[in-house]
């Protein structure tokens, strides 16, 4: 449902992503990992066109994206994306940040997006915190009502973009069990992490990508534990053993 | 300072006659400097070229320009323009105009000062520019905007003296009318500068609210 096709693109003289060619298919759960610098982050920004591509074309279920089109609304309505810094609305209560989507952008009326929103707090165990202001809460608590807010626009993907990068490491566990949930719900997917364990439990497929291209591709366990290309397995190496 | 108290009491009429249209004055051109300023800081942040470069040689000029001269273009010029204002509508228009300019340049600083992250999530919800601006940043741009813009409103309060200068008989007009025709001059301006003090200590008060309540976050 989401196609990349020699997407190119470059921040002045510096080209971030040098033809990358992928897709991810209905309810599939795709891992994108790589060093700092590779590029992963700005595939995400690209799908969702939060920034915008030089060369070759990427579509949403048919619908190619183009940011300065009207129909990147629709786009990103069918897309929500995770931010590594949760980027929750301070001056809102945590269900007021989960029904801001449907109310004001869907138009959903008041009653019924109140009801979901408060069915999808439960979902991610925040039931309780309904009317607290995010900066009340913890880094993972904060991620988990960022993952609802998501969740309310009823996308057919979310894209998320390190999620866990800003968290605690004892708060990890929490965010991670939330995208696992919804991985067996079947939600399609597409997660840049450095979390190799997540990606080897969860993940259908990962992508390692360095230097603006995908190096290799393949299923998460196959990748992960026997990786082919000779900079994967350096990558691997650093990640999992550090020492 | 002989008989201030026989000269206060003779006097206070009169000069709240002036305090009313000093009132008038520091409100009318306090909502235009607010509405231009808004339309200004729009467009300098709405990232079309045109409307930003537009809206920054406005504010430029507009800066560039004293009260006192934008005051007497108004109700001196543009009557050979064919275009003639009372002194109490070039006196707001005037002052609107010349505080749009740092209104606007306040205004743009709270804006700017919202982080990216909070756009970029009201984009990944399908928020258009107009939405982004009107749901999620200009009410939190309004917490860091509050403080210097209630300086704003004392400048503005004070400043509305100068409105004496196209014959506007707010506060300050009224005392110098009275003064030059009994000769007292320490009794009135004393009188004239209490009342300019007791209408500011309000505002004062209030920035210092803003102020604390922006601390707080």
């Amino acid at each position: 449902m989401i196609d990349l096709k020699d997407v190119h693109k470059s921040f002045g003289e510096n080209e971030v992503l040098k033809g990358i060619t992928a897709s991810v298919q209905k309810g599939e759960v795709v891992c994108v990992v790589g060093p700092s610098g590779s590029g992963k982050s700005t595939i995400l920004r690209c799908i969702n066109g939060l920034e915008s591509y030089d060369r070759g074309e990427i579509s949403v279920e048919e619908l190619k994206v183009d940011r300065d089109a009207p129909s990147i609304v629709k786009v990103r309505t069918q897309v929500s994306m995770v931010f590594q810094r949760f980027n929750l609305f301070p001056h809102r209560t945590v269900l007021e940040n989960v029904i801001e989507g449907p109310l004001y952008v869907k138009k959903e009326p008041r009653a019924a997006a109140l009801e979901r929103g408060r069915m999808l707090l439960a979902q991610v165990g925040l039931a309780e915190k309904a009317d607290a202001h995010p900066p009340q809460l913890s880094g993972g608590q904060q991620q988990r009502v960022a993952i609802a807010r998501a969740l309310a626009m009823q996308p057919k993907a979310i894209l998320f973009d390190e999620p866990t990068s800003a968290l605690d490491p004892e708060l990890v566990g929490d965010v991670l069990g939330v995208m696992r949930k919804l991985a067996d719900d079947g939600m399609t997917m597409v997660v840049v992490t450095h979390e190799m364990g997540f990606a080897r439990d969860v993940a259908d497929r990962v992508l390692f990508i360095d230097g603006g291209v995908i190096v290799e591709q393949g299923p998460a366990k196959a990748l992960l534990n026997q990786p082919q290309h000779p900079r994967t397995q350096d990558f691997l190496r650093r990640v999992l053993h550090p020492l | 300072m002989k008989g201030f108290w026989h000269d206060a009491v003779e006097f206070f009429p009169i000069l709240m006659s002036g305090v009313v249209l000093t009132i008038v004055v520091t409100i009318g051109s306090l909502l235009l400097s607010t509405v231009l300023g808004l339309v200004w800081a729009m467009m300098r942040v709405s990232g079309i070229k045109v409307l930003s470069v537009l809206s920054a040689s406005l504010i430029n000029v507009i800066r560039g320009i004293p009260i006192i001269v934008l005051l007497f273009y108004l109700y001196f010029v543009m009557p050979d323009l064919g275009v003639t204002l009372s002194a109490l509508q070039a006196a707001i228009l005037g002052l609107g105009i010349a505080y749009s300019a740092y209104q606007a340049e306040n205004f743009r600083a709270g804006i700017e000062a919202i982080d990216k992250g909070q756009i970029e999530a009201a984009q990944s919800i399908g928020m258009g520019w107009w939405l982004t601006m009107r749901r999620v940043v200009l009410p939190q741009a309004v917490r860091i905007v509050l403080p210097p813009y209630g300086n704003v409103m004392i400048m503005m309060l004070k400043d509305s003296s100068q409105a004496s200068t196209i014959t506007v008989a707010e506060l300050a007009l009224q005392g110098k009318l009275i003064a030059s025709s009994t000769f007292k001059n320490t009794n009135v301006f004393t009188m004239v500068a209490l009342m300019y003090l007791t209408m500011s200590i309000p505002l004062i008060l209030l920035v210092r609210h803003f102020e604390k309540r922006a601390g707080k976050k």
